[in-house]
C-alpha cells in the first residue's frame, strides 16, 4: 500500500489537502485534511453580541451573507424578534443573490474547467469543453462575470456591498428601497433569467425547473447547446453519476420558506430536523475535549494531539455522517428528478451539480416574485433591546449546504459562539467510532492511475461538494 | 512587444473575500483587465488550471529564481501561530507553512502587494486576542514590522503596497496593478501606510448621500434610519480613508448607502475598535472620534449650531425609513 498526499487543491475556496491510501489500484482510505486554522470561535466571546455582525461575515468571502443571516437568525432566537414582511423578502432576496452567484462561480469556474484537462484530449467533447471551460482563457469565464457581477448589483442596491454586508440585522434589514430601486431590482433579475436561459440552460426556466425525471431530462436534452447539456454529455460520457457516491444520508435547515427543513436516508425517507441531535466529534481533529452538542462546544487548538489529523471537528446527526448541499435540499425537499438520480445510482457527483444547477432555475423565479412583494413606505426593519443573558440557535442554508450557528450570552456579552459550516459536515474526519467523513467515503474504493499525481476523478469528486474551507474550520 | 508581467497570487490567514470582490470588477471583468495590461496570471488559487504538483511546480519555480517572479499578491495574513511555528497554515501538499513559502517568495518578487487588510495588517483575523498569532506582510496592525520586517523592500524599491479593505474594492487592487503595468506607481504613490494614494488619499465620507443629514448633525437613532450615522450608530465615515461613495461597489452600493456604519475596514486594527461596532463612542455626549482634520472646539460649535437650526424636513426623514417629509416644492422658479 502506498500513501499519496494531494495539494494544493486549487479552484475550491480556501485550502485543502487529501490523503489517500492506494492499494491495488483503489482508494483504501481517504484522509482529509483543512490545513487552515484561524480561532473566529476563540475572538468572539467577551464582545457584544451584535458585533458577530461585523466579525462572522468576514470568516468567509463566498458565504459571506450565510455567515451573516445565520449569525442574525441566532440573535433573533436570543432577542425572540419577528422582521416586518419588507425585511423577510430582502433577507431572502440577499441570501439568494449570494447562493445562486455562488452556484455559478462554482460551475463555471471552479468545476467545470477540470473537463479541459489534458487527460480528455481523446474524448468526442475535449475541444468543444476547452474552448468553452479551460481556466482562464475559455469563452465561459468572459460570458459569465459580466453576468455575475450585473447579478450582483443587486448587493449594491440592497446589501451596500458584498462580500461582507452589515445590512441584515436581526428586525430586517437597515436598507429601505425606494420605488425607484425596486424597478432597478426587477429589472437587474430578468437580466440575469436572459444570461441564464441563454448560455446555462438554453431554455426557459420554469421548462428546467419542471424537469421531473431523467426520462425528462434525457428527451429536453436531445439536440439541446447549452452548459448544462455540454456537461450532461461529459457526465454521461464518463459516468459521472457513478462517481462519488457518500453517505447518502443527507441533512438541510431548509432555506426560503420554499426548501423544506429535515433529512433523509435510505431507510425512513424525508424526517423532520431534530437540532437537538448535533454534536461535534474532535476525536481526529486538533482540538481538546470531547464530544459535545454545538450549545455546549469548546474551541481549543490541540496541536501536537495523537491520531488527529485535521483543524476540522467532525459534526454528526445522532451519530450518522451526513451529506449537506444542494443535493440535500432538493433530496429532503422532495424534488423528483433528484430524489430519482439518487435512488438509481446513489449520491453522485452528477447528481450534486445537477441539483445546484436545477436551484438556479427553480429560486431565480421565486426571487422576482419577492421582489415584486417589496412595499416602499412600509416597515423594513424592527427593533427591540437585547436580553442581558441567555442562547439562541441560528440554521441556514449557504449554497453549499446547512450552516449553523450556536450563541449564548451572558450579562450582555457573548459567552460562547460554535459554528458548524457546511464542509464541516462534508469535509469532516473520522469520529470517535473510526467512521470516515462524506468525502472520505466518497473517495474510498475509487479507481487511482499508477502513475497519475492528481487524478482528474479525485478532483471531480471533491469539487463536486464545492467545499468552502474557509468556513470549515473558520 | 515587451514580455508579459508574471503574477502569482497566494491565500493565507482570511476569508477569501479579497478574490471574490475581484470577481465583481466591470467594463472591463478582471480577466480581460489582466490580459490588456499584459500580466500573466502565473497561478491563482481559485483561477487557474494547474492543482496540486503542478502548482507547486510554479510556486517552486519562482522561489528558486527559475521563473520571474514580477507581481506577488498576497490575500489573507500571515499565520505565525502557534509559537511562531506558522503551523495553523500549513500549505497543502507542501508539508512546509505558508509563512515560510511567503518569506523565499517575496524575496524574489519585483513588487509585492497585500491585498485586504489582513494581509497588510493583520486585520479580522488578528481580532479577538489574535489566537492564531497573524499579522500582516509589512505592518502587525499599526506597527512596521509583520513577517518581512520594516526594512524590506521589493525588487521595485518599494516596501509592501497595502491594498487595505476588507474587503478590498475590485477597482483598488485593478488599479494598483495596472499602475504597475504602466510603471506609473512610485514611493509617492503611497501614503503613510503604504496604501496606494488613488484612494487612500479620499475619506469614505466624500460623496456620502447622507451629506445633507450630515450638516445638520440630523442622526439616525437605529438601523433602517435614513439620518448621518456618526454620532449614534459608530460610523467612521468622516475618519476612514477610502474612496467608497465616489467609486461606488457592486454597481450603485457602499456601506453607507447599504444603511450601516463605516467601520473603516482600510485602516489597522479596525477590528478592535474598543467600543461595539454599531455604537458611537462619546464622552458628555460628544463623539470622541472626531472628522478627520476637523479642531474639536469647532466640531463642538458647528454641530450646536447646525442642530439648532435643522429643518423640519431633515429632522423627521432622520428617524424614518422612508421619506415622510418631501422637499417643498416652489413655484416661483428657482433663482
Amino acid at each position: 500500500m502506498t500513501t499519496r498526499i494531494l495539494g494544493p487543491f486549487n479552484r475550491v475556496e480556501g485550502d485543502l489537502e487529501v490523503h489517500l491510501d492506494i492499494a491495488d489500484g483503489r482508494v483504501a482510505a481517504a484522509r482529509v485534511n483543512s490545513p487552515l486554522y484561524r480561532g473566529f470561535e476563540q475572538m468572539l466571546p467577551g464582545k457584544s453580541p451584535l458585533d458577530a455582525l461585523v466579525i462572522v461575515p468576514r470568516i468567509c468571502g463566498i458565504c459571506s451573507v450565510s455567515q451573516s443571516a445565520a449569525a442574525v437568525a441566532a440573535l433573533r432566537d436570543l432577542i425572540g424578534l419577528t422582521p416586518p414582511p419588507n425585511g423577510r423578502l430582502a433577507e431572502k432576496l440577499i441570501g439568494a443573490c449570494e447562493n445562486l452567484a455562488d452556484h455559478l462561480t462554482h460551475f463555471y469556474l471552479f468545476f467545470m474547467p477540470d473537463f479541459a484537462r489534458p487527460v480528455y484530449r481523446a474524448r468526442s467533447w475535449f475541444a468543444t469543453v476547452e474552448a468553452r471551460f479551460r481556466a482562464v482563457t475559455g469563452s465561459a469565464a468572459a460570458d459569465m462575470l459580466p453576468a455575475r457581477a450585473e447579478f450582483m448589483h443587486l448587493m449594491g442596491l440592497m446589501a451596500g456591498k458584498w462580500p461582507h454586508t452589515l445590512s441584515l440585522q436581526p428586525g430586517g434589514t437597515s436598507r429601505p428601497l425606494e420605488q425607484a430601486e425596486i424597478l432597478r431590482l426587477i429589472t437587474l433579475l430578468r437580466g440575469f433569467r436572459r444570461f441564464l436561459e441563454r448560455h446555462t440552460f438554453g431554455d426557459v426556466l420554469e421548462a428546467i425547473a419542471d424537469l421531473d425525471s431523467l426520462a425528462a431530462l434525457n428527451d429536453w436534452r436531445q439536440g439541446r447547446q447549452s452548459d448544462l447539456a455540454l456537461f450532461l454529455a461529459v457526465a454521461d460520457d464518463l459516468e459521472l453519476h457513478k462517481l462519488g457516491r457518500a453517505s447518502d444520508r443527507f441533512l438541510s435547515h431548509g432555506a426560503y420558506g420554499l426548501f423544506e427543513a429535515g433529512i433523509w436516508n435510505e431507510d425512513s425517507g424525508p424526517a423532520p430536523l431534530d437540532a437537538a441531535a448535533i454534536a461535534e466529534d474532535v476525536s481526529h481533529a486538533w482540538m481538546a475535549g470531547l464530544t459535545l452538542p454545538p450549545a455546549e462546544g469548546l474551541t481549543r487548538p490541540l496541536p501536537d494531539k495523537a491520531d488527529a489529523y485535521t483543524w476540522c471537528k467532525a459534526p454528526r446527526y445522532a451519530g450518522q455522517v451526513m451529506e449537506t448541499g444542494a443535493l440535500a435540499r432538493q433530496m429532503v425537499s422532495g424534488h423528483a428528478l433528484i430524489r430519482e438520480c439518487v435512488a438509481t445510482h446513489g449520491g453522485s457527483v452528477q447528481a450534486r451539480v445537477l441539483a445546484r444547477l436545477l436551484e438556479l432555475a427553480i429560486v431565480l423565479p421565486e426571487m422576482e416574485r419577492w421582489a415584486r412583494a417589496l412595499t416602499p413606505g412600509e416597515t423594513w426593519c424592527h427593533h427591540a433591546d437585547l436580553p442581558d443573558s441567555g442562547s439562541g440557535i441560528g440554521l441556514v442554508e449557504a449554497a453549499r449546504g446547512a450552516l449553523g450557528h450556536w450563541l449564548s450570552v451572558r450579562h450582555g456579552r457573548i459567552e460562547n459562539y460554535q459554528i458548524i459550516a457546511p464542509t464541516t459536515w462534508n469535509f469532516s474526519p473520522r469520529d470517535t467510532a473510526g467512521n470516515p467523513g462524506a468525502l472520505e467515503q466518497a473517495l474510498a474504493g475509487m479507481e487511482i492511475e499508477a502513475n497519475d499525481p492528481m487524478p482528474a476523478a479525485v478532483q471531480h469528486v471533491v469539487r463536486s461538494f464545492d467545499p468552502c474551507m474557509v468556513c470549515t474550520v473558520h | 512587444m515587451t514580455a508579459p508581467l508574471n503574477l502569482l497570487w497566494l491565500q493565507s490567514g482570511g476569508c477569501g473575500g479579497c478574490t471574490l470582490s475581484l470577481l465583481n470588477a466591470e467594463q472591463p471583468h478582471v480577466l480581460e483587465l489582466l490580459d490588456q495590461a499584459g500580466i500573466r496570471l502565473l497561478w491563482h488559487p481559485s483561477l487557474s488550471q494547474e492543482s496540486g504538483g503542478e502548482a507547486l511546480d510554479i510556486l517552486a519555480a519562482c522561489a528558486e529564481g527559475r521563473e520571474r517572479l514580477d507581481i506577488l499578491c498576497v490575500e489573507g495574513a500571515v499565520m505565525t501561530g502557534p509559537h511562531g511555528t506558522g503551523r495553523f497554515h500549513m500549505l497543502s501538499g507542501t508539508g512546509r507553512p505558508m509563512m515560510s513559502w511567503l518569506l523565499d517568495l517575496a524575496a524574489r518578487a519585483r513588487h509585492v502587494l497585500a491585498v485586504g487588510s489582513c494581509a497588510a495588517f493583520g486585520g479580522i483575523t488578528a481580532g479577538g486576542g489574535n489566537p492564531a498569532g497573524a499579522v500582516g506582510l509589512q505592518y502587525d496592525g499599526e506597527h512596521v514590522g509583520g513577517l518581512l520586517g520594516q526594512s524590506f523592500r521589493a525588487g521595485d524599491g518599494l516596501p509592501v503596497i497595502n491594498v487595505a479593505g476588507c474587503p478590498t474594492h475590485p477597482g483598488w487592487v485593478l488599479d494598483t496593478l495596472l499602475a504597475l503595468a504602466l510603471e506609473r506607481f512610485t514611493a509617492s504613490d503611497l501614503d503613510p501606510l503604504n496604501r496606494p494614494r488613488f484612494y487612500a488619499d479620499h475619506l469614505v465620507h466624500h460623496g456620502c448621500p447622507r451629506n445633507e443629514f450630515y450638516e445638520f448633525k440630523a442622526s439616525a437613532e437605529k438601523a433602517s434610519d435614513l439620518g448621518c450615522m456618526m454620532e449614534n450608530l459608530g460610523c467612521k465615515g468622516t475618519q476612514a480613508h477610502a474612496d467608497c461613495n465616489t467609486r461606488l461597489w457592486n454597481g450603485a452600493g457602499s456601506c453607507l448607502r447599504g444603511g450601516y456604519a463605516c467601520v473603516s475596514c482600510t485602516e489597522p486594527r479596525f477590528e478592535e475598535p474598543g467600543h461595539p461596532f454599531a455604537e458611537t463612542p462619546k464622552v458628555a455626549g460628544i463623539p470622541i472620534g472626531l472628522p478627520t482634520d476637523m479642531p474639536k472646539a469647532w466640531f463642538v460649535a458647528l454641530a450646536a449650531l447646525s442642530k439648532s437650526a435643522t429643518p423640519k424636513r431633515v429632522r423627521e426623514n432622520a428617524v424614518a425609513d422612508h421619506t415622510v417629509v418631501t422637499p417643498a416644492v416652489k413655484k416661483t422658479g428657482l433663482k
